[in-house]
């Protein structure tokens, strides 16, 4: 408990110092793009008046307390491209970006642990070469390649979903559907790191002396090897998953691209260009709390498995 | 070892179910082909948009893109034809008095706007208020010939008479300009005109919906709903069309319209653009009117259009397409011979003989402009000319390029919004707001003034003519071409109809039965 | 850690090379990807960027990729195209690497506050999605620029380098070699370059591969948002992004680009497997 209460608060003071961080960065620019847009009409005045109307003249202090309050309370400011508030234009982009990294994070987890027990077994056989040689050519095909063919191959030749059509989040059924390609896109190079990851730590696992005593003693190497070695190769397999939370939601950027997907990705390329920094600074906090956060919860799901960890960094 | 590999088939099999299974009730031998191929329901239609609104207010919009959609929804006293006339819209009818200084419009009885107010006289003296900037916010995108009107009178509520400081062969033209409810300040989220369709939506950087309006005064439309997607990926145009995310697409590309076979019909209009490199006139080098000129002769019209898009398209010359045949003057087209070797004494000539670099910035949404672009970097490359493009958001090139005018050269396509040639020529007079390109010439000005004055329209015609002279001889700018505008229409969608300006009329397109 | 021998850090002999199949294959593939790369610096069989009434023209003899919508070459473009990509994938990595290295080396060795600040921060970092990072910085420098696109790039791989450099000196540091030859007064300096760097290169090297490919795949999902390298120089990645256009009409762009693209990165991958194969990793 005391565990649990520690890391939630390095969770929250890591996002304190991401978001200082990221909103001291774009305010000192914000204000100058802001006058950028008034472009031939920019008379001292005009810039006065608009400052004044931005809030820029308050301290900095009170213009970052008012913003990060605003997650709370849904007033992240209006963006400058769209006059609308931030939070409204970007509620629902939020709930598809996040889903869409959580569909590839499961379809990483189910596939990468029944592989990596399979592919366990062909250490020192030659389907070891040939499974080392796949699994690397599965790492390095670009997620945005493989959704370009996907998109092709499913959506435009065989129809089974529509490029570029997402029903939208209403309708749950058809949405899931249509995110299912697009997270098999960001999934095969991770499923593909997975497996190498958890095959050598069981391996390394499998070479420990308990397990040799274990399995001369007679024991059902099988069960061994699902009882205990997989057990004790939970840990960092849970803590390897969560750090690749940070590389799902950067394939969730791009692919959203290739797909014609209404997220988060396309919102935050736009606002870049654009110099929509309310926008951008959103983006980024938001984004950035999604994959602290799971970094928290697979420690305390550790914590879980092991409670050894939690006395580690005392 | 079995039962891993049981599971591992287990979960390549839930894997390839959910892949097939989930959306169609988890049937996997009947693939929705039918679904994705023709739309669920006759009255919906998606188009596709390159760019998303960037403002839904009438008369705050810059984009042509935008008015090209919310064409739909506005209206003004008259609006125009496909022919390129003018009909009577919210007039019913009108008379002009015989010293031309005054009209008198009789509003169509019973018009209603889209939150079910009658559209009555007080509502066109605001809006025309509105728009001829003289009153309102400051991001209003004021229409400057509508100051001509001296004075607004209503004797009763459906009757408007314009009183004009001097006559004008071309003020009818410039009321198409939008009619919205008096005193209603929410157009910037919740736009109300009295077209055919009304809005319902948006979605920022995802979708614009609209529904048709069934109290229409001309008739209910014949869709029902009509969804434009916002496909600022160019990429990703074509996958949209193709899997049948979009039934309807204008400005494609030829190498796009060829992609599209089977499903689609490929219409063929003329865009109704002046597609040209358009020149900072007063950044270095371009400030140097044999600069501007060595660029003309450099660059190759014939060979642009047969390279990026396949012959589709008609060369011009000066700011001033072929659709506009009163004003359009084809001598002017080969004022510019192909020549890299005169192009390169007339860049010697300016103090350039090696040269010098430049930036053509593009929007990168547009990607005609974009290929238009890359052939002109390979043809400058000729005279020494080494040219990098800058592709931009469009939203960047609006803020950045032409209301900042902060831009060396850029590939653009420039429209009339209006059916009048003062729409395309004015923009170049010194003064102007949108002069974005900084064209300054007196006798270009005084023209400009002389076409005003003039009561004749033969007379007004010839002044237009010597202004469109005036920008080819000092080469404003490389004048390319107007381009081809193809529509993609999913087989099964007619109705279809071309203006000579930039809209995209939905009022008549409707699915065969 | 292997035993701190003062092996040279490319020290992998013939005897070795023999047995390490990944090691030979990744060498070979990327030797032959990076000669043709090389080659297009100075000669393509075409002018990449010549356009020509042949447009898409599937591949020939003449075309072995075939040609694009402007009847340019493809595999002039490509040549071209993974020239760009990996001279940016390189300067990205010199600029991370080197910062990396330094920051990694100095804190990792000398502790205290500063290596608590740095692991911080670096933690907070890693946390990052490398190209959202990235898109920060380069929105912040304007994007569009080239320049700005190795930089920021460049930024976002520093943290990465500097963890696992540092963990190698903090282990180094309390090895009784090192401390020996402390005492014979050598200076922190020299400990640092001539001591304990030659013996951080096996796990240094694997991370240069790793992060070379990772540049890669950056520069390209960068290009490929329209945020990276722009018309008319060409990347894989923004190529990719052109092909995508056009792919009804000629798939073998897209697959061309993407083919050499993977290869390049297959390749890459085998050497940082076999580095780990030589390190006596159990694979």
């Amino acid at each position: 408990m005391k565990y649990a209460f520690r890391r939630l608060s390095a969770l929250l003071l890591t996002m304190l110092i991401v978001s200082l961080c990221t909103f001291a960065a774009f305010s000192g620019i914000s204000g100058s793009a802001a006058e950028a847009r008034l472009g031939t009409q920019a008379t001292p005045e005009r810039v006065a008046a608009l400052r004044e109307e931005l809030g820029l003249n308050r301290p900095f202090a009170v213009r970052y307390a008012e913003w990060l309050s605003g997650f709370a309370t849904g007033n992240l400011g209006d963006s400058l491209t769209y006059r609308q508030n931030v939070g409204e234009l970007l509620r629902d982009k939020v709930l598809v970006s996040l889903l869409l990294s959580g569909m590839s994070f499961a379809l990483i987890v189910l596939c990468s642990i029944p592989l990596s027990l399979l592919v366990v077994r062909w250490a020192g056989t030659s389907l070891d070469v040939a499974h080392t040689l796949w699994n690397q050519f599965c790492m390095s095909v670009p997620p945005f390649f493989t959704g370009l063919l996907l998109s092709w191959v499913f959506g435009v030749a065989l129809h089974w979903f529509t490029p570029g059509a997402f029903p939208g989040l209403s309708r749950t059924g058809e949405a899931l559907h249509f995110l299912l390609f697009p997270a098999v896109a960001i999934a095969i190079p991770r499923i593909a790191m997975t497996v190498r990851m958890l095959r050598g730590t069981l391996l390394r696992e499998l070479n420990r002396d308990y397990v040799r005593t274990a399995i001369s003693r007679g024991s059902d190497r099988n069960s061994v090897l699902r009882r205990h070695v997989l057990k004790n190769a939970l840990t960092p397999a849970v803590a390897f998953l969560a750090q690749m939370m940070a590389e799902i939601v950067a394939g969730v950027i791009v692919v959203e691209q290739v797909f014609g997907i209404p997220g988060l990705g396309r919102m935050l390329v736009v606002s870049i260009s654009n110099r929509d920094y309310p926008v951008v600074q959103a983006i980024v906090v938001i984004l950035a709390f999604w994959v602290v956060a799971s970094n928290t919860a697979a420690d305390l799901i550790n914590v879980r498995i092991d409670p050894r960890l939690a006395l580690r960094d005392e | 070892m079995k039962r891993t590999l049981l599971a591992l088939f287990l979960g390549a099999a839930l894997f390839c179910g959910l892949l097939t299974g989930c959306g169609s009730g988890g049937n996997p031998s009947a693939p929705n082909e039918q679904e994705a191929a023709s739309p669920a329901l006759a009255d919906e239609l998606y188009v596709g948009i390159a760019q998303d609104l960037d403002s839904l207010d009438p008369h705050k919009m810059v984009a042509a893109g935008t008015k090209e959609i919310m064409f739909n929804v506005f209206e003004g006293l008259v609006k125009p034809a496909p022919s390129g006339d003018l009909l009577p819209a919210l007039a019913e009818n009108w008379t002009i008095s015989e010293d031309r200084l005054a009209y008198t419009f009789h509003l169509r009885p019973g018009v209603k706007f889209h939150n079910g107010a009658i559209v009555t006289a007080p509502d066109v003296v605001y809006s025309l208020e509105r728009v001829s900037g003289a009153s309102g916010a400051a991001d209003i995108v004021a229409v400057d010939a509508l100051s001509n009107i001296a004075a607004m009178e209503t004797p009763d509520e459906m009757t408007v008479i314009l009183r004009l400081a001097e006559p004008s062969n071309e003020f009818l033209s410039y009321l198409t300009a939008a009619v919205i409810p008096a005193d209603y300040d929410e157009q910037d989220i919740a736009p109300v005109g009295t077209g055919p369709f009304r809005f319902v939506s948006r979605t920022a950087q995802e979708s614009v919906v609209l529904e048709r309006f069934d109290d229409y005064w001309g008739g209910a439309a014949a869709l029902k709903t009509v969804t434009c997607r916002v496909i600022e990926n160019a990429d990703s145009i074509m996958m949209s069309l193709q899997s049948g995310a979009v039934d309807l697409f204008a400005h494609l590309t030829i190498t796009q319209a060829q992609q599209l076979t089977g499903d689609f019909a490929i219409e063929q209009g003329a865009m109704n653009l002046v597609q040209a490199l358009y020149l900072n006139n007063a950044v270095e080098p371009f400030n140097d009117v044999r600069v501007r000129q060595a660029l003309c002769y450099a660059v190759d019209k014939e060979s642009i259009i047969d390279l990026a898009f396949d012959g589709f398209g008609f060369p011009i010359g000066s700011s001033m397409y072929p659709a506009f045949t009163k004003y359009f003057d084809n001598e002017l087209t080969d004022y510019y011979p192909h020549d890299t070797s005169k192009a390169k004494e007339l860049l010697a000539a300016a103090g350039y003989p090696d040269g010098f670099s430049m930036t053509i910035t593009v929007p990168s949404n547009y990607q005609p402009h974009l290929d238009t672009a890359q052939v002109l970097v390979e043809q400058l490359k000729e005279i020494g000319v080494r040219a990098e493009i800058l592709p931009v958001e469009w939203e960047t090139w609006l803020n950045e390029t032409y209301i900042g005018r902060n831009f060396e050269s850029t590939v653009i396509g420039v429209d009339a919004s209006t059916m009048t040639a003062r729409a395309l020529l004015e923009r170049f007079t010194s003064t102007a707001g949108n002069n974005f390109i900084n064209y300054n010439n007196e006798a270009y000005d005084n023209l400009f003034k002389q076409a005003q004055s003039c009561t004749n329209d033969d007379e007004q015609t010839e002044v237009y003519r010597a202004m469109e002279r005036n920008l080819t001889e000092n080469a404003a700018n490389v004048y390319i071409q107007d381009m081809a505008d193809l529509l993609a229409v999913r087989h099964g969608l007619t109705g279809v109809r071309f203006y000579p300006i930039y809209v995209l009329d939905l009022y008549g397109i409707h699915w065969e039965s | 850690m292997s035993a701190l021998t003062r092996a040279s850090p490319f020290g992998m002999n013939r005897e070795m090379m023999k047995r390490n199949y990944y090691l030979c294959a990744g060498l070979a593939l990327t030797g032959v990807l990076a000669a043709v790369t090389l080659v297009g610096f100075f000669w393509t069989p075409y002018d990449s960027a010549a356009m020509s009434a042949d447009k898409f023209l599937p591949p020939c003899a003449a075309h072995i990729f075939g040609t694009d919508n402007f009847g340019r070459d493809i595999f002039s473009r490509v040549m071209e195209g993974a020239g760009t990509s990996f001279m940016i994938a390189l300067s990205t990595i010199v600029i991370g690497a080197s910062g990396g290295i330094v920051l990694g080396a100095v804190t990792g060795y000398f502790g205290g506050l500063a290596d608590e600040i740095l692991i911080r921060v670096g933690d907070a970092l890693t946390a990052f999605p490398s190209i959202l990072l990235a898109l920060v910085v380069i929105s912040l420098l304007g994007p569009g620029k080239p320049v700005n696109l190795v930089i920021s790039l460049g930024l976002v791989f520093i943290p990465g380098f500097a963890r696992v450099t540092r963990a190698a000196y903090a282990e180094a540091r309390e090895i009784n070699y090192v401390k020996s030859v402390r005492l014979m007064g050598a200076s922190h300096a020299r400990i640092m370059l001539v001591h304990i760097l030659p013996n951080t290169a096996p796990v240094l090297l694997s991370a240069l591969t790793i992060g070379f490919n990772n540049a890669v795949l950056a520069e390209a999902s960068m290009s490929y948002l329209g945020i990276g390298v722009t018309p008319p120089d060409a990347s894989l990645g923004y190529m990719l992004s052109e092909a995508q256009s056009v792919f009804g009409r000629a798939p073998w762009y897209a697959l061309s680009t993407g083919g050499v693209m993977i290869l390049f990165l297959f390749g890459v991958g085998l050497i940082g497997e076999g580095l780990r194969v030589r390190e006596g990793e159990i694979l």
